[in-house]
């Protein structure tokens, strides 16, 4: 029906400036991650494997990373278990208020990002609200110090931005669900708990694997909430790269590193792709 | 199953067959949504083994009805009845009813015998009596070979089917069939009517079947319960409720009528210009008079207790082995009849019907 | 349907997830909360419970030139990211939506990859070919930034609102003798309105709100979210409470407004589906 025209005109520029702005762009990090850096701080355009040998023999480097890989799989277990039973009570409990509480629960996602974290700083902090309020009433007389700048700080912050994020995918399927299944399940004798586990959960897995994707692929990429709350045990593989490309001055480290993120979050991306395909019944 | 002819009333049961034979008695229920008035007083009783229709248009309630039985919604006011038990107290997963879905709602993450299991899986039954179960009733809904496959892979009749076989392997006492061949092509439902109620004769369970379909119903049913808006019309078998419809609207409702406004003044009717002696009440009556009961008239003169008169044929339907003709009579009123189809066109005929095939029906008044 | 059972007492599993939902969302807005009462906190940040009341903090805000210079500079480049999203995200749309070509896939991969890679990784490949290229760091690098990963946006909601659309009506509309061109905009463009305002709706508040991708590209000038970076890489300043505070009012009118555009004629679950697609650009 349309013409070759038409589709020509549709589909070359937004090729064009995707392939410009997008496609060139990872290839010359790929580029890169293959060069040096010199002494006097210019970049070499010798092309070896120094990088990504360094990557692996310097601890700093795996350390950060699994260790990031670790709070992110905090965050994505914490944002799941509240996001799940949130969006299941929404969609099968909520009745006629099911709209005005999905819209409170995405409202958090609009503030920005960085005031959020911002408060949680001063919500954590030795002199923060919460210190304060346990010390007034006297559940503890010091304030405490691992609340902040420390990894329970981040995986703290990070499950408050990513909850929602959880939540919205698995509502998302839960709302998918037929109705009539649920009373096929009842009228077969099942109990509510029954049905949950035995229907309602199992079509729901996509959904649960799109939010923890989200979750866990977003947080694992995150620098800021490390360096607002993480302190130096807080340290994360984002921020290693942000100081490479800062005042560590070493961009081909720093693109090696980011590429390899690049990859382990595409793979992650399409295994979990593949997970939902062999998950999804309709 | 006989059954007497009792058109609804406001608040005594329509049949009044003994309580003890009921398997399922349904008392009084009213069902409001917000300001909506669905169900009025329904109270019907259903018999041990019986197939019984709830016939009705889009909107009579005849799924909020069935619903409130299987557990799914409660009345707001009466009760229902199974046995000793009162059934609506009970949620719908402890209740020995099941049900046959609309859209049949097999579950998409099982296979065909897993969906079956369901039920005996969710009641913990032996493996080995699930697996001969199992099989025992995908075979009976001839099944066995789609055991392993998934609902999406198989056809709309055969999902019906399972959806079947996944209800009644559990034995229920009572299985609720929610218009389970609408969405079926007119041959596979004309095949799905005849095996379904040779399957219920089979198994011996009493079905509650739902429909808007009245051919439909008076093929299967044993017993049709007519509703509309919400009220009972009349409860009685398939030849009952054609030959002696009790209402304007139950006449119209199942196959074709002719309703003809009267009055009796001293035992004769005077309906325009037709008149004929009945031994009715005085005043104001409506009657029901079918298509098929009208004829050609032979003969110079009509026998006793017949009624003629002349008219115009203004259309003829040819249907085959018969014939729908509408004739305007020469006082203004028009009259459908049917007529054998091995005739050619007609114009001016003369028309005959005996006065017993009038049936008085009461007036259907519109209803909120 | 709404409660599974209706009329029976509340199962008992209920009513531990009501507790779950509330707490879960007294989690969810409790910095939100302290950060709106901390703003009329005479005593700034710290010290429970806030006591005297003040407005000195939105004062000193509204005195603070920076701020609102970089207030001004969001506005631009939101703006402008805005007309680059729709520009090639609509066209984008309409190409995955109705034509073949070689590389699809990779395209339509490349087109969304933004929305959930973390931010890092797309300012900084970006800042490697401005480097490469010789651009100079500037609101325009900025701009160009968060164009492209917008671009996933607009593409997003317009193509879901392609779904909708009766090919018929174009089909119509060319048999009665318009070109392409005019069918484009007199038929196709209106049936997309929707889709359209609230991707533009979207995009605008994702990039008022955009730091990650903002970080590498920054020039000179600053955006709001990177003024507020700088002052609090310095120290809490209260003003940030006010600042935040406001953010937020802004926030909450205009998601909102999206909501409800969005809800015409749709169920929540398909905006939400959507949505999550559309948002991950913004934390991250």
């Amino acid at each position: 029906m349309f013409s070759r025209a038409y589709k020509t005109a549709v589909t070359l520029p937004p090729l064009l400036w995707v392939t410009v702005f997008l496609l060139v762009p990872y290839l010359l990090m790929f580029c890169y991650s293959f060069w040096s850096v010199s002494a006097s701080q210019t970049i070499l355009h010798s092309w070896n494997l120094d990088n990504y040998v360094q990557l692996l023999r310097v601890d700093v480097y795996w350390q950060t990373l699994l260790r990031s890989m670790w709070i992110a799989a905090r965050v994505t277990v914490f944002s799941l278990l509240l996001g799940y039973p949130l969006a299941y009570f929404l969609s099968f409990y909520a009745g006629k208020k099911k709209d005005l509480l999905y819209q409170l629960v995405i409202i958090p996602l609009w503030v920005s990002y960085l005031v959020r974290a911002y408060a949680w700083k001063t919500i954590l902090g030795s002199g923060g609200v919460l210190n304060t309020l346990l010390q007034y009433v006297h559940l503890t007389k010091h304030p405490l110090e691992f609340l902040l700048y420390s990894p329970f700080a981040v995986v703290l912050t990070l499950t408050h931005i990513y909850t929602p994020f959880a939540f919205l995918p698995i509502y998302a399927a839960l709302e998918h669900i037929p109705r009539n299944l649920v009373e096929a399940s009842h009228d077969l004798g099942a109990t509510p708990g029954q049905t949950f586990w035995k229907v309602i959960f199992p079509l729901s897995i996509p959904g649960v694997l799109a939010g923890a994707t989200f979750a866990f692929v977003l947080s694992l990429g995150d620098f800021l909430a490390p360096l607002l709350l993480g302190g130096p045990s807080g340290i994360m593989i984002s921020n290693i790269v942000v100081s490479l490309f800062g005042a560590a001055y070493n961009w081909p480290l720093g693109a090696a590193i980011s590429l390899c993120m690049l990859l382990l979050v595409v793979s992650l991306l399409v295994f979990s792709e593949r997970l939902e395909k062999r998950w999804s019944f309709s | 199953m006989s059954s007497l002819t009792t058109p609804a009333q406001t608040s005594p049961r329509v049949d009044d067959r003994p309580a003890s034979s009921s398997l399922l008695r349904v008392r009084n229920v009213a069902k409001v949504f917000g300001k909506n008035v669905v169900l009025r007083d329904i109270s019907l009783d259903v018999a041990e083994g019986e197939f019984l229709t709830i016939l009705g248009e889009s909107g009579s309630g005849k799924t909020t009805l069935l619903r409130i039985i299987a557990g799914f919604e409660s009345a707001s006011a009466g009760e229902v009845w199974m046995g000793e038990e009162r059934l609506d107290r009970l949620p719908p997963y402890r209740r020995r009813v099941n049900t046959v879905f609309q859209h049949y709602a097999l579950f998409p993450h099982l296979t065909v015998e897993q969906n079956v299991a369901y039920g005996l899986r969710v009641a913990k039954r032996p493996e080995a009596e699930i697996e001969s179960r199992v099989a025992e009733a995908l075979d009976k809904v001839k099944m066995s070979a789609h055991a392993k496959s998934k609902p999406s892979k198989i056809s709309g009749g055969q999902q019906q089917r399972i959806a079947l076989a996944r209800a009644l392997v559990n034995r229920p006492r009572l299985l609720l069939l929610d218009e389970p061949l609408s969405a079926l092509d007119a041959n596979l439902r004309r095949q799905m009517q005849v095996e379904l109620k040779s399957l219920q004769r089979e198994v011996g369970i009493s079905f509650i079947f739902v429909t808007h379909d009245q051919e439909e119903a008076m093929v299967m049913s044993d017993r049709i319960a007519l509703l509309r808006s919400g009220e009972l019309e009349q409860v009685a078998s398939p030849r009952e409720i054609y030959g002696r419809p009790a209402t304007a609207y139950a006449a119209q409702f199942i196959g074709h009528t002719n309703l003809l406004k009267g009055e009796v003044r001293g035992g004769v009717v005077r309906c325009n210009s037709l008149t004929w002696s009945a031994a009715l009440p005085e005043g104001p009556v409506l009657f029901s008079l079918r298509p098929e009961n009208i004829r050609l008239a032979a003969g110079s003169t009509n026998a006793p207790g017949t009624v003629r008169i002349r008219g115009k044929v203004r259309h003829q339907a040819f249907q085959g082995a018969t014939e729908l003709i509408r004739v305007e009579c020469s006082d203004g009123l028009v009259l459908v009849v049917r007529i054998s189809g091995s005739g050619g066109a007609l114009t001016d005929v003369e028309l005959e019907f005996s006065a017993e095939d009038a049936v008085v029906v009461r007036e259907s008044p519109e209803r909120s | 349907m709404e409660l599974l059972v209706s009329d029976v007492k509340l199962v008992s599993g209920s009513r531990w997830l009501l507790l779950h939902a509330v707490a879960v969302f007294a989690f969810l807005y409790l910095p939100i909360v302290v950060l709106i009462l901390y703003s009329f906190n005479g005593e700034g940040v710290g010290g429970f419970p806030p006591h005297h009341l003040t407005l000195d903090w939105y004062r000193t805000l509204f005195a603070d030139g920076p701020i609102w210079d970089s207030v001004l500079n969001s506005l631009q480049v939101a703006l402008a990211a805005m007309v680059i999203s729709l520009t090639f995200g609509v066209p984008a749309a309409l190409a995955l939506e109705r034509a073949q070509f070689p590389g699809k896939a990779l395209f339509r991969r490349l087109v969304l990859l933004p929305l959930i890679l973390p931010g890092i990784i797309t300012g900084l490949s970006l800042l490697m070919l401005f480097n490469v290229m010789g651009t100079k760091l500037s609101l325009v690098t900025i701009v160009l930034g968060h164009g492209t990963a917008l671009i996933s946006v607009a593409t997003t909601e317009v193509f879901a609102g392609l779904q909708k659309l009766d090919r018929a009506q174009e089909e119509a509309s060319l048999d009665l003798g318009a070109n392409y061109w005019q069918t484009f905009w007199r038929v196709t463009v209106p049936n997309l309105k929707l889709p359209i305002i609230g991707a533009a709706l979207l995009i605008f508040t994702l990039s008022m709100d955009e730091i990650a991708v903002s970080f590498f590209l920054i020039g000179r000038d600053n955006t709001l979210p990177l003024e507020i970076w700088g002052r609090l890489r310095r120290g809490i300043t209260p003003e940030i409470n006010a600042v935040s505070t406001i953010i937020f009012a802004f926030s909450l009118v205009a998601i909102v407004f999206w909501y409800r555009l969005r809800m015409r004629g749709e169920s929540t679950a398909e905006a939400g589906a959507e949505f999550v697609e559309a948002v991950e650009g913004g934390a991250a």
